[in-house]
């Protein structure tokens, strides 16, 4: 036989390929079972779901469960929905997101490049903030707030996830510009750029990658987040994971399930997109830099 | 003539390390100064320290008559060029260029007329509207090049501006900074690696090793006159051949093992005395194929053949030895052949303190 390769690369499909594709495919029901559970049951009404037959396709389908879990479902005494829970989970988040990228992105930069006296005392604090469990936190600073009087308001559950959201955001903006080359740096302070001009016509328009990996963390964490929206947020700004939780925990009365997983799929809608429309972006981003040093 | 900048007792340590101890500088006006030295001599130290990118432990810096050692890099009228380019990767080459004028709020008829002139100058006017990742590295350098022309430096700094280049664009570079510098009569200082880009720019070296300056002079005087065996050793290419060798004042020879080598005609040769330990060094150039009384035989060992010259290796006393010869010139391997030195272009040094005696 002629030992000479030409023409295009033979496929093969071997066993260890079809193992793994049957694996692969597995790991994707298993992780997906939930999700079609969720779906499926928020689109039965009550009496198909105390059938029982939770895996079953709906024999019906009904959707009132949605606009109920949306504006009409108690949470306590009120009944409004989620809805209200949505729009704080959109005052909160959208204030923390911006101030906590804005400022983690200015304090990565001073650390990465001007590196001044006790500057890397402040970066093993930032990796020590980074490290501790939150709820250690969480007594100390309702004192402070409350001495400062803006426990249970908006800009006080602001102020909370700026401050756990900057030391890991500082981390990974500082190992960021870290990355970027030294030269530039140098090459604008000559060209006449101080603190803040290097920063907004130099850094800034080099940092999209990484922005977007912050932002994304930041959403998802904060729209994610329960704990702190429920001891800080106070009883107007609940945001909507608080809200979901007093739907799905009733006391007296029936528990609709159908509601409470329309409730659940709405919730997550927003860090679902966020990921579905910027994974590429956060891919990149921990590429440039996010992970590496 | 004036000089323009002073760099006076400069010391710099990272922690504590000590990179830079105690150095003077002075460059003159208009001079091309090369800064030179093998990787981790403290060159682009130096350099950064001149800019103000580096606070010195030590020491004052001055431009012009000016005592800028704590002044900002903005402050010192410098421009710089890097190695990497440091081109701002989100603007145009034309932004690039006109951002230090447009930090210094510049109007803009002078910026266009500053650009306009520098990229006249550099051959970059098609490239102005292109971002830096849309050029090949030869057009980024001179765009980088460009950014320190339109800031009217008084100095010019170089770190290892052709060091990423491929050969061929290197030389073609490096003549045109030649050129730039014979136009604009700027003060240049450059630092490289490469004794050849020093050699060709400067119209003085100084050669750096360890922190310190080992020799500052022109091209000329530290190719045929090394102040020590390091410059010896590090300027030339093919490099200087050693001999071990010891003094025999009486017969004024030189003794390598069996070996005697008549250096009546060195010119410092008062200065040796008897028994002397010395390291006598002599350029591949230096060295003639010829038979005479003070001749030593040995045989070609290997045959280098570079074109314009041949490289010729043979050993003496089992020191090897290299002779630039002629590129016409035919040799074989086992050849006999007698060599002679120039002595009056070789160089002797102490082989304790390494000096040139």
């Amino acid at each position: 036989m002629s030992a000479i390769p030409s023409g295009p690369r033979p496929k093969h499909l071997t066993i260890g390929r079809i193992g793994m594709y049957c694996f692969i495919l597995t790991c994707a029901l298993f992780f997906l079972m939930p999700l079609y559970v969720m779906i499926i049951t928020s689109l039965k009404d009550m009496d198909e779901i105390r059938a029982a037959n939770i895996l079953n396709l709906p024999k019906e389908l009904s959707f009132y469960s949605w606009p109920k879990a949306w504006s009409q479902a108690c949470t306590g005494f009120v009944c409004e929905g989620l809805k209200p829970g949505f729009f704080n989970s959109i005052k909160i988040t959208v204030p923390s997101v911006i101030v906590s990228v804005g400022l983690s992105a200015i304090n990565g930069y001073a650390l990465a490049f001007w590196r001044f006296k006790g500057a890397y005392f402040f970066f093993g604090l930032c990796m020590f903030g980074a490290f501790i469990p939150y709820q250690v936190m969480v007594y100390p600073l309702l004192k402070i707030e409350d001495a400062l009087g803006i426990y249970s308001t908006l800009p006080g559950i602001i102020l909370v996830h700026t401050i756990f959201g900057m030391p890991i955001l500082t981390l990974i903006f500082r190992n960021f510009y870290t990355s970027l080359p030294i030269d530039l740096f140098k090459a604008a302070r000559i060209d006449g750029g101080n603190f803040i001009k290097i920063f907004l016509y130099v850094i800034i328009p080099m940092s999209a990658p990484i922005t977007i990996v912050a932002v994304i963390l930041q959403v998802t964490g904060i729209w994610n987040d329960f704990l702190l929206g429920l001891v800080f947020a106070g009883r107007d700004n609940q945001p909507m994971t608080v809200q979901l939780n007093n739907i799905v925990q009733v006391d007296y009365g029936v528990a609709e399930y159908n509601v409470d997983m329309s409730a659940t799929i709405l919730t997550s809608l927003v860090p679902l997109f966020v990921y579905f429309i910027s994974g590429r972006w956060f891919v990149r981003g921990i590429a440039a830099g996010a992970i590496k040093g | 003539m004036k000089n323009n900048v002073e760099v006076k007792n400069i010391s710099f340590s990272y922690g504590k390390t000590e990179i830079l101890k105690d150095l003077s500088l002075d460059i003159r006006e208009g001079e091309f100064m090369v800064l030179l030295g093998p990787s981790g001599c403290g060159k682009t130290t130096l350099l950064n320290c001149i800019a103000g990118l580096l606070d010195l432990t030590d020491g004052q810096i001055w431009i012009e008559d000016d005592n800028v050692t704590w002044k900002e890099p903005k402050d010192r009228h410098i421009g710089m060029v890097f190695q990497s380019y440091a081109l701002y990767p989100s603007m145009t080459v034309e932004k690039n260029l006109s951002f230090g004028l447009r930090m210094m709020n510049t109007p803009k008829n002078i910026i266009n007329e500053k650009i306009d002139k520098a990229a006249n100058l550099l051959q970059i006017n098609e490239l102005l509207k292109r971002r830096p990742s849309q050029l090949s590295g030869g057009q980024r350098q001179r765009v980088a090049i460009g950014r320190a022309l339109v800031r009217d430096a008084k100095v010019f700094l170089f770190d290892e501006p052709l060091s990423n280049l491929d050969a061929k664009l290197r030389a073609e570079l490096r003549y045109e900074i030649k050129k730039l510098h014979r136009d604009l009569s700027n003060t240049m200082i450059y630092v490289t690696h490469d004794q050849i880009e020093a050699m060709t720019l400067a119209d003085r070296i100084s050669v750096m090793k360890d922190g310190l300056i080992q020799q500052l002079d022109t091209p000329k005087q530290i190719y045929n006159k090394p102040a020590n065996l390091f410059v010896a050793g590090f300027i030339g290419s093919p490099s200087m051949n050693f001999l071990k060798a010891s003094y025999d004042k009486p017969n004024k020879k030189i003794i390598v093992g069996k070996k005697q080598i008549d250096i009546s005609k060195y010119e410092n040769i008062n200065s040796l005395i008897n028994d002397q330990e010395v390291v006598f060094g002599i350029r591949p150039e230096n060295i003639n194929i010829e038979k005479n009384e003070n001749s030593i035989q040995c045989k070609v060992e290997l045959v280098e053949p570079m074109g314009a010259d041949t490289l010729v290796w043979t050993s003496v006393e089992y020191n090897p030895i290299s002779i630039r010869l002629e590129g016409s010139s035919n040799f074989n391997l086992n050849d006999e052949i007698n060599i002679s030195f120039d002595i009056n272009k070789s160089s002797i040094f102490d082989s304790k303190s390494e000096e040139r005696i």
